[in-house]
């Protein structure tokens, strides 16, 4: 009986590992023909699912082939470490080539404008939220009385426990046309999103740097204020410094949340594939492409959403993982 | 000229405060205002298909319920493990860094998974895919929860259980895992509660069903993607058909969270 407790508790616990190493390996495993296909590329192409015909008259040829040198360059510029993984890019670079001659024809996919709105959309959430969930969290911890803290802590505790689906409902029928009318533009775009999901990660944010607030020692803060100290300064020189490493954690947890939310996204972002060319305009996101489209993918297209999913996974695990080297300095 | 500074930072940080509550605030109003608009005896007893909601209710709680119910001595199995025999070794630690980053992995990743794993193969979208994708999700949060928990047990208590002679099969079950208890249980009900509310990952697994369906091996009714559905539609009725359903989603989301709160503190009155 121990022994075999002992076994199936074991079992369990690498569960946790075993599903994590199968998820990387079956989206890669999926995604292999799209990463074949497309090499390290597909992070710069911006077309998505258009067909590229291989004879075209000669103005448009040079044309793309002028794209490709540009592509060509960047991935020259900033990927050079990548290039030992990507060996199968160069030789899709010759298999393009020797086409050319030839009547075919393939569809293009790149990851370029869902990346750019992945990255932007998340950091207006964060220029926007920090500073109020900041507010919040100094407020509730250092200035409000506690008659007032606690009702509202529990409520922001609440609030963060909503689900996100809720916010894009909401972002969709009342936020975004009160930000249209305010800035002009979409009731979709980048704007909208960005902003919506920076209000979806506000509770969530503000909860947790609260919580690193208040394990400041009360000592601490009443030597400050015996010398003399406002307020503000205590805040800025005792409070911050020590509780530095759980905000920034809390910092980075609500960003890799922003990065792979889904739904909060996906009523307010438009989910058309082009560069939001103003902050107003609608563009488009991972987490949403992977969302729209997998119902009507197939083959090439579906291997294509694999890859995406694949690049957020490892985005959002990096993200994770910095957090963690924040939380562990701490102890 | 500090106390002006000093008067400055208070008023701004109590204005943050405010316009993130006025946000929060007005989120919930139009919330409550439109779910109760549509509330009706209908919703409850019809199916989607006939304008209610009954199905997609009894769906999504079917699939979160199963999703717990194998996700509990899963999740609370691995983190006894992680707790009580794994020590502080290296790997134990990996255990519970990979746990946390499972936790916060996007949601959409883990449906991306699941439909390779099992609508790929199987050809359609099923209830027990959806399943899979919670468990999947809530298994780290129920590690993680049952691991700090146990990790609150005084360590005395092990000692005193050994003493007498008790194994530490029973000793961890009979005494560590009994004192934790309602801690073990609020974590299990954020994490039924976070997972009842999740949208994403049951887009492409589980899908939704219009009609009323208790068979898992098929598409499965689920509230969150319906809601998705209903929102993005041109007719008036449907959206608010939508509200109501996300009014009910939130309204039982919070009421879990209420639970579980209460349940840890009880314990800490005790």
């Amino acid at each position: 009986m121990e022994l075999f407790f002992r076994k199936i508790a074991q079992l369990s616990a690498s569960l946790v590992f075993v599903i994590l190493a199968a998820t990387t390996l079956v989206l890669y495993l999926s995604a292999k023909p799209a990463i074949e296909e497309f090499g390290v590329k597909f992070l710069f192409e911006s077309r998505w699912g258009e067909e590229e015909k291989v004879e075209l008259p000669p103005a448009e040829l040079s044309e793309l082939e002028s794209v490709e040198a540009d592509k060509g360059a960047s991935i020259g510029d900033d990927f050079i470490e990548d290039d030992d993984d990507f060996i199968m890019d160069d030789d899709f670079i010759t298999d393009d080539d020797m086409e050319s001659g030839d009547n075919k024809s393939r569809v293009v996919y790149g990851a370029l404008v869902p990346i750019v709105g992945t990255v932007f959309s998340t950091l207006i959430a964060m220029l926007f939220s920090v500073p109020i969930a900041m507010g919040i969290a100094v407020f509730l911890s250092e200035i409000a009385p506690s008659a007032v803290a606690k009702p509202v802590g529990i409520a922001i505790e609440l609030l963060a426990s909503i689900p996100s689906i809720i916010y894009g409902m909401w972002g969709l029928f009342y936020f975004g046309p009160f930000i249209a009318g305010l800035f002009g533009g979409n009731t979709v775009s980048l704007l909208v999103a960005g902003l919506v999901l920076g209000i979806m990660v506000i509770p969530f944010m503000a909860a947790l740097s609260r919580d690193a607030i208040t394990t400041v020692p009360d000592m601490l803060k009443e030597s400050a204020y015996a010398m003399g100290a406002t307020k503000l300064e205590v805040i800025k020189d005792v409070v911050f410094p020590y509780a530095r490493s759980g905000i920034i954690g809390s910092i980075i947890l609500s960003f890799g949340r922003a990065l792979g939310e889904t739904m909060a996204v996906a009523f307010v972002i438009g989910g058309v594939y082009q560069f939001a060319g103003k902050i107003t305009d609608p563009t488009n996101s991972i987490p949403v492409v992977l969302a729209n489209s997998f119902a009507e993918s197939s083959g090439l297209s579906l291997s294509v959403l694999f890859y995406l999913a694949l690049i957020l996974f490892v985005l959002s695990f990096i993200v994770i993982a910095s957090a963690k080297v924040y939380f562990l300095r701490k102890k | 000229m500090r106390l002006i500074m000093n008067r400055v930072f208070i008023v701004f940080s109590t204005f943050a405060a405010l316009v993130g509550l006025i946000f929060l605030g007005w989120i919930l109003f139009t919330l409550f205002s439109k779910g109760l608009q549509g509330l009706s005896f209908d919703v409850f007893t019809k199916d989607l298909i006939e304008g209610g909601l009954r199905n997609v209710i009894v769906g999504q709680i079917m699939m979160s319920g199963i999703a717990t119910l194998i996700g509990i001595p899963v999740g609370i199995l691995a983190g006894i493990y992680l707790q009580e025999y794994g020590a502080n070794s290296r790997s134990t630690e990996f255990l519970r860094d990979l746990s946390d980053v499972m936790m916060s992995a996007p949601s959409i990743v883990v449906g991306t998974f699941v439909y390779a794993i099992i609508v790929v193969p199987t050809g359609h979208t099923s209830g027990w895919a959806g399943v899979l994708a919670l468990f999947i999700l809530m298994v780290p949060i129920i590690v993680r929860t049952t691991d700090d928990m146990l990790n609150l047990v005084p360590i005395e208590l092990r000692e005193a259980g050994m003493a007498i002679g008790a194994s530490k099969y029973h000793v961890t079950m009979n005494i560590v895992v009994r004192y934790a208890k309602a801690g073990i249980l609020t974590g299990i009900l954020l994490a039924f509660a976070r997972v009842v509310g999740e949208t994403a990952p049951l887009i492409y697994t589980s899908g939704s069903s219009e009609f009323w369906s208790t068979d898992l091996t098929g598409t499965f009714p689920s509230l969150t993607v319906s809601i998705y559905n209903l929102a993005t539609m041109p007719d008036d009725q449907m959206v608010q058909l939508g509200w109501t359903g996300a009014f009910l989603l939130t309204t039982m989301v919070l009421i879990i969270n209420l639970l579980g709160r209460y349940a840890s503190n009880k314990k800490r009155s005790k």
